[in-house]
């Protein structure tokens, strides 16, 4: 679904990714991990095609396309979604009136006909549920005077709501007590299926209890420097970081 | 759509309304210029009973001592008063037989703000079909309101059927000393609307479905007089969110409301004229007077107004709350783009006890263009226990704009309660990538994002023109990012 051919990006000059490999199927949950700085959210924010950041080098193929050709907009309607480390404020736009233009717009891309209200609303109802969101909630402003879990709640019921192919979680557990963040793991479980695929992005391990990966990757200082299965995350979080940065020459070979 | 797209648009569409202007008998006009003898002949032309031409001519003399008044934050080249002729009778534009005559740009414009068919035909000019006659559609209103008593006509007719109602209260509002431009429309205004609303009448629609399919050329000075009786309501809208275009550079219109006691009037506004090309040539200048008088106790006066169109626009539609309990309110959209200049606000002048009025102003600034709120708030010293919320707001979009705020306050009653609160910010770049992320292009995410941003004064106006007016917001800033 997604291949990650020698990825440089950078902001303002700055490189921070230094070519990252990475390839994800259908159907599978990578997690990447990483110290404070590594390059995590870049790589997350240059995936979903935030303008501020320039590609150097490089290739993302994502189902057959080259996906840095694409506009964001583009992308997120070919099924990529972010959910945001730090979601937006958009003051006087209901929850309902984005989810309800974006659904559309997607479906128009596909060629299919835009959801009347009743159907788009019955459908909203259904995804609620699945993150324990409030009724009222949906005529609120987005993610206006909303509370931190209340923020991350919402990525993930939008991402329930325009069902992407692929899901990028972006720090989507900082910040969230362990009620909110076993809600949104919940969430984020029953969205699995063999036809997508998630990114989780994560600093802790914590979040990985509750979303299994199939995958583990740690970044370190724009690269990956070493990849495993699940019991990788659990290491890691024995070791910590300075496991990585320490050995980390011998670590790049493996 | 691009930039250059819509301009082309504009320049098809200006093609169209000069080529409809052209070809009429030039006979039924009065030369250039502006003297007595023409006003004398503009008024017989009318056949306007002896009060009128009096009070034109009152209005002229006074004119002529006034000077053209340059404090608003607006630049322009000025208007020569001389080569305008101030009288000509209405002329025809040519008729077309379908709508697949009309260009399909301009239908292009129509269909994105969600103009209905039969409109679209009135407003290029189609021939309607018997089945939809606007005549017939206009007499069934006509009759409906006419068994309530409400009278709704054109200002010339009200003068010669309802002398008694327009000498009482034409320029009770507005003064024909008022200011320069609505002198100068007391002078040789051409036509315009009149409604009056009988003692404990609701009205039972909206004034403009009405209005909407008998919208004539009403021409540059237009002259607007609404009267609520006591305990009677009224809803009038002005305008129309498709954009027109007019030969006459200069609009000096003039609007009084008079609300008799318990009488209410909303009166909102769609303003969408041509605001010239991106660099700013041709476009209307907007030159309005627009004052409301609570007179009666418990009355109340609300104005809601949307203003994309226009190269320059000036205007403080006002309320003066004489009666006690009287409530005046203000809602404005106002956006500029490309060259726009727009000078904008309100008056509240408190002089009654009790009496309370709201104030909320959104100013959207794009392209080049300057966008002022100017509002003053003055509480009379017999004005007990006044109240008054203002609330200006500036959105920004791009570094080559301008919002301005020039809040006056004349408190002369230590009882008064005045609140003002001001903000100024842009549509972050977070927030356009924010919903790109969900599929929405940028041009749809500015457009969500100003709407959200007008939500309180778009929900001020009645359901039908605001969905309109949300689309008019959206269609009037493309091209202003990019």
């Amino acid at each position: 679904m997604l291949e990650i051919k020698n990825l440089h990006a950078g902001i303002e000059g700055n490189e921070i990714l230094k070519g990252i490999d990475l390839k994800v199927n259908a159907g599978e949950v990578h997690a990447i991990m990483g110290p404070n700085g590594s390059g995590k959210s870049t790589l997350a924010q240059v995936l979903a095609g935030r303008e501020e950041y320039e590609v150097k080098e490089g290739k993302v193929i994502y189902n057959g396309k080259n996906l840095l050709d694409l506009a964001p907009e583009d992308r997120a309607r070919e099924g990529v979604f972010l959910a945001f480390q730090y979601p937006v404020e958009i003051p006087g736009v209901s929850n309902t009136n984005l989810l309800k233009t974006a659904l559309n717009e997607i479906r128009k891309y596909h060629g299919e006909e835009e959801l009347d209200t009743i159907e788009f609303l019955s459908l909203i109802k259904e995804k609620m549920n699945l993150v324990e969101l409030d009724q009222k909630f949906l005529s609120r402003s987005v993610n206006e005077g909303f509370s931190g879990g209340e923020k991350k709640r919402n990525e993930i019921f939008q991402m329930a709501v325009l069902q992407p192919k692929l899901a990028i979680l972006d720090e989507t557990d900082s910040g969230l007590d362990i009620d909110a963040l076993k809600i949104v793991a919940n969430g984020v479980n029953k969205l699995r299926s063999k036809d997508n695929a998630t990114i989780v992005v994560t600093h802790y391990q914590r979040l990985l209890n509750y979303i299994v990966p199939d995958f583990v990757h740690v970044l370190y200082n724009g690269k990956i420097v070493k990849s495993g299965g699940k019991e990788l995350a659990l290491e890691l979080e024995a070791k910590g970081y300075d496991w990585i940065k320490n050995g980390k020459e011998e670590l790049v070979n493996q | 759509m691009s930039s250059t797209e819509v301009s082309k648009i504009e320049e098809l569409a200006n093609k169209e309304y000069k080529y409809g202007f052209v070809s009429e008998i030039e006979a039924d006009s009065l030369p250039n210029g502006l003297n007595e003898d023409i006003i004398r002949q503009l008024s017989a032309k009318k056949n306007e009973p002896e009060f009128m031409l009096e009070w034109r001519l009152k209005s002229y003399r006074h004119w002529l001592t006034m000077k053209e008044p340059h404090w608003a934050n607006v630049q322009y080249t000025p208007v020569d008063y001389q080569a305008i002729s101030y009288y000509s009778a209405p002329k025809k534009k040519p008729t077309l037989k379908s709508l697949d005559e009309v260009d399909p740009e301009l239908l292009e414009v129509y269909n994105k703000l969600g103009i209905s068919l039969d409109e679209q035909k009135r407003l290029t000019g189609v021939a309607v079909d018997a089945v939809f006659d606007s005549v017939s559609v206009a007499t069934t209103f006509k009759d409906k309101l006419n068994e309530l008593g409400i009278i709704f006509c054109s200002f010339s007719e009200a003068v010669q059927n309802h002398p008694e109602l327009v000498k009482k209260y034409l320029g009770s509002v507005v003064p024909y000393t008022d200011n320069f431009y609505a002198t100068l429309n007391s002078a040789v205004f051409s036509d315009g609307s009149f409604a009056y609303i009988p003692k404990g009448v609701r009205c039972p629609m909206e004034l403009s479905t009405y209005f909407r399919i008998n919208a004539a050329n009403t021409g540059q000075f237009e002259r607007t007089l609404i009267v609520a009786d006591e305990g009677s309501y009224v809803s009038y809208l002005e305008g129309c969110t498709a954009p027109i275009r007019d030969e006459n550079q200069l609009h000096a219109a003039v609007v009084e409301l008079i609300a008799l006691d318990n009488a209410q009037i909303k009166y909102s506004t769609v303003q969408n004229w041509y605001p010239g090309d991106k660099d700013g040539k041709g476009g209307i200048y907007n030159f309005v007077t627009k004052r409301g008088a609570c007179r009666g106790v418990n009355s109340k006066i609300s104005w809601t107004q949307v203003e994309t169109g226009s190269a320059i626009t000036w205007k403080y539609p006002s309320c003066i709350l004489q009666g006690d309990n009287s409530v005046g309110e203000f809602y404005s959209v106002a956006m500029t783009n490309n060259r726009q200049q727009a000078d904008t606000g309100t008056k509240m002048i408190h002089l009654g006890k009790n009496t309370k009025s709201t104030i909320i102003s959104k100013g959207i600034s794009a392209g080049k263009s300057q966008n002022s709120y100017r509002g003053l708030v003055r509480i009379a010293k017999k004005a007990e226990n006044a109240r008054n919320f203002s609330q200006c707001d500036s959105l920004l979009l791009g570094d080559k704009c301008g919002a301005h705020t020039f809040p006056y306050l004349e408190i002369n009653n230590p009882g008064a309660k005045v609140e003002h609160e001001a903000t100024t910010s842009k549509i972050g770049e977070d927030q356009i990538f924010y919903l790109n992320q969900r599929g929405i292009s940028t041009e749809d995410a500015i457009g969500l994002i100003v709407n959200g941003y007008c939500k309180e004064v778009l929900a001020e106006l009645p359901m039908e023109f605001a969905v309109e007016a949300t689309k008019l917001l959206s269609v009037s800033l493309e091209g202003s990012v990019g």
